[in-house]
């Protein structure tokens, strides 16, 4: 009985918040695309020659982590979104809540892409491809070149020596940092358990105590870039490479222990009203120009998952795409842990946020 | 007759029905909505009490109230201070016509972005910020002290505002205090000193009272300016719930805690009661 009040009541609050948020939308209409993105896919030099060729309007909204873009789309209504940019890992968790539309394999270059970033664990769920990876990179050690030994940055065991203490800075997203760690203690980031945890937990403290500061994207961007820190542990291209040109002593190591693979994916609402523009969408990102344009994206560069990407020859220097197999090889899947393991990895995190 | 006491009777209620809808609409049932979120689990939607009592066992995360409490205690003696000598100077010392001026100068902070003050202060204090250049260069430490990135960090930021605040707040009590007290303070035979110790300041505390409740309620529920400026070397509240919805969504977890935030607000407030004199109403 207070379950069925409980849903009622949910569901009248879903409603009224489904109301409010199509007030707030960005005056989308019928005919426009929504999309639910990050930062990268908001620049104009990206989505401007997609709104040209095909005269729509594209109107974004970002987000941050995979639980706030699914609140804000239980919170609209059905068809209110038409796509969305999410961690390819966290593709099965729009499929379990019946979001996402699977997408015609033969219409997009799925055949180009890297064959390690396919990530067909997550991106295809019951033979079925819901999403398709678009850009990936590596959650290593970022640096400033011209003051710590790169020598030094081909080993994990610099993050916790004194050589370096007070000179790091560490990304501050629990998944791929808690990778880093495992890899330091020798686990496989794809084979974490609960009993990993005080191992991972143990090597996290001790980079937490040669640690400046634990900062979003911004915040260790920044910390790098202005000397703040020398080293960003969990940094990567994504960090380096679009202050190549301003800062080109920043650069980024694949150690011996090996890095983590970030990878982020589009997928389609099975609600959109605009399926077919929402399908041309996806096959614009994932086309030679539009991997160049978002790879190189003014809010944070990374790899384009399509290998055929048409990046010039300094892009590609900048981002070491040559050098991709050999990093490829060496690297580690994000961690992807059941929702009770996720829990627990966030509080591991939140220790060492609080450690002193 | 009957009609003219009916209509004087509605009229009242007439008036502050938009008031009652607007509260009941965005804070009563968002309110209720936020209660219920924080009594199921988040697989599953089942009731459970969970949510609370992991705040109450886990260390983490009391501690992250702790710290709330502490920089939040810190920010508002250290405003009040500030804030005091400031406004009694504008109320007393700066000639009438020069007042008003003087307090668009103080209250100048608020018209820039909150955010884009918080970095600012982040390049002030950075480690080639201007403050470590200029002890550096003049010998007075040999290398850069850490000031961004800690809880000191933090604190100037809050305190940066909330200045303003509680100035404005001691000021407007400060003027409405009749010169009449200090006059006859005076033929009583009381100095400066004990007239401001005896009469001045207990008659602006209300003032003082009301500015710094404000500063507590905004400085506990900040979450801009400890995460920009605070280096995530420690976490308060505000962060803790955050985090919670990031990645995981966990959404009746995040409502546990703003109950539980809210609590702690509303004993301030009632603490503070006396002062702030609603009960006059």
């Amino acid at each position: 009985m207070s379950s069925n009040l409980t849903c009622i009541l949910k569901s009248h609050l879903r409603a009224a918040t489904a109301a409010a948020a199509l007030l707030l939308a960005t005056g989308a209409q019928a005919a426009d695309l929504n999309a639910l993105i990050w930062c990268d896919h908001a620049d104009p030099a990206l989505l401007q020659p997609f709104e040209e060729a095909n005269g729509v309007k594209v109107n974004v909204k970002e987000f941050e982590g995979t639980g706030a873009g699914l609140a804000i789309v239980e919170q609209s209504q059905p068809g209110d979104w038409d796509v969305m940019v999410i961690d390819s890992i966290d593709i099965p968790r729009g499929v379990e809540k019946g979001l996402f539309e699977p997408l015609p394999e033969d219409k997009l270059p799925v055949a180009d892409l890297f064959p390690e970033v396919k990530m067909d664990g997550s991106t295809v769920v019951g033979g079925k491809r819901y999403g398709i990876t678009e850009k990936f990179g590596y959650n290593t050690i970022g640096y400033n070149k011209t003051k710590v030994d790169p020598a030094d940055m081909q080993s994990m065991a610099a993050l916790t020596g004194d050589k370096y203490k007070g000179k790091i800075a560490i990304y501050d997203y629990y998944l791929p940092v808690i990778g880093m760690a495992a890899l330091a203690i020798g686990k496989k980031t794809a084979e974490l358990t609960e009993a990993d945890l005080p191992a991972i937990k143990a090597e996290l403290l001790k980079m937490k105590a040669n640690a400046k500061l634990v900062g979003e994207v911004t915040a260790s961007q920044t910390a790098l870039a202005t000397g703040e820190v020398d080293i960003l542990v969990g940094g990567g291209e994504w960090v380096t490479a679009g202050l190549a040109k301003e800062n080109p002593a920043l650069d980024f190591s694949i150690p011996k222990e090996g890095a983590v693979l970030w990878s982020q994916s589009l997928a389609m609402f099975k609600d959109s009203e605009n399926k077919d523009m929402a399908l041309k969408f996806i096959q614009y990102i994932m086309s030679p120009e539009g991997q160049a344009r978002l790879a190189t994206s003014s809010c944070y560069w990374g790899m384009p998952a399509n290998s055929k990407a048409a990046l010039t020859d300094d892009q590609k220097k900048i981002l070491r795409f040559d050098e991709q197999p050999g990093f490829l090889a060496r690297a580690q899947s994000y961690p992807a842990p059941n929702a009770d393991l996720d829990k627990k990895m966030q509080d591991v995190w939140t220790e060492m946020l609080q450690a002193q | 007759m009957g009609v003219t006491a009916n209509n004087s009777r509605a009229l009242p209620w007439a008036l502050v029905t938009p008031a009652l809808g607007w509260t009941l609409l965005f804070f009563v049932l968002p309110f209720l909505a936020m209660g219920l979120s924080s009594l199921t689990a988040h697989e599953g939607g089942s009731f459970t009490l969970a949510n609370y009592s992991q705040f109450l066992t886990d260390p983490s995360y009391w501690r992250a109230m702790v710290n709330s409490l502490e920089v939040t205690a810190i920010v508002t003696v250290i405003s009040v201070l500030l804030a005091y000598p400031f406004a009694w100077i504008l109320a007393e010392q700066v000639p009438e016509r020069w007042q008003r001026l003087a307090l668009m100068l103080a209250v100048l902070p608020f018209w820039t972005s909150y955010v884009v003050r918080s970095y600012s202060w982040l390049l002030v204090l950075s480690q080639n910020g201007v403050i470590n250049r200029a002890l550096t260069n003049l010998g007075l430490v040999a290398e850069p002290l850490q000031l961004a990135n800690t809880r000191f960090a933090t604190v100037t930021g809050f305190v940066h505002f909330f200045v303003m605040l509680l100035t404005l707040t001691i000021f407007a009590n400060l003027k409405q205090l009749s010169p009449s007290y200090r006059k006859a303070a005076a033929d009583l035979g009381a100095g400066p000193v004990r007239t401001f110790l005896h009469v001045v300041l207990p008659l602006t505390l209300p003032g003082i009272m009301v500015g710094a409740f404000l500063t507590f309620v905004l400085c506990i529920g900040d979450y801009i300016t400890p995460q920009i400026l605070g280096g995530n070397n420690e976490l308060l509240m505000p962060q803790l719930v955050m985090m919670q919805i990031g990645r995981r969504g966990d959404f009746p977890l995040a409502s546990a805690l703003s109950i539980i935030l809210m609590a702690v607000v509303t004993v301030a407030y009632l603490a503070c009661a006396r002062w702030l004199k609603i009960e006059r109403a």
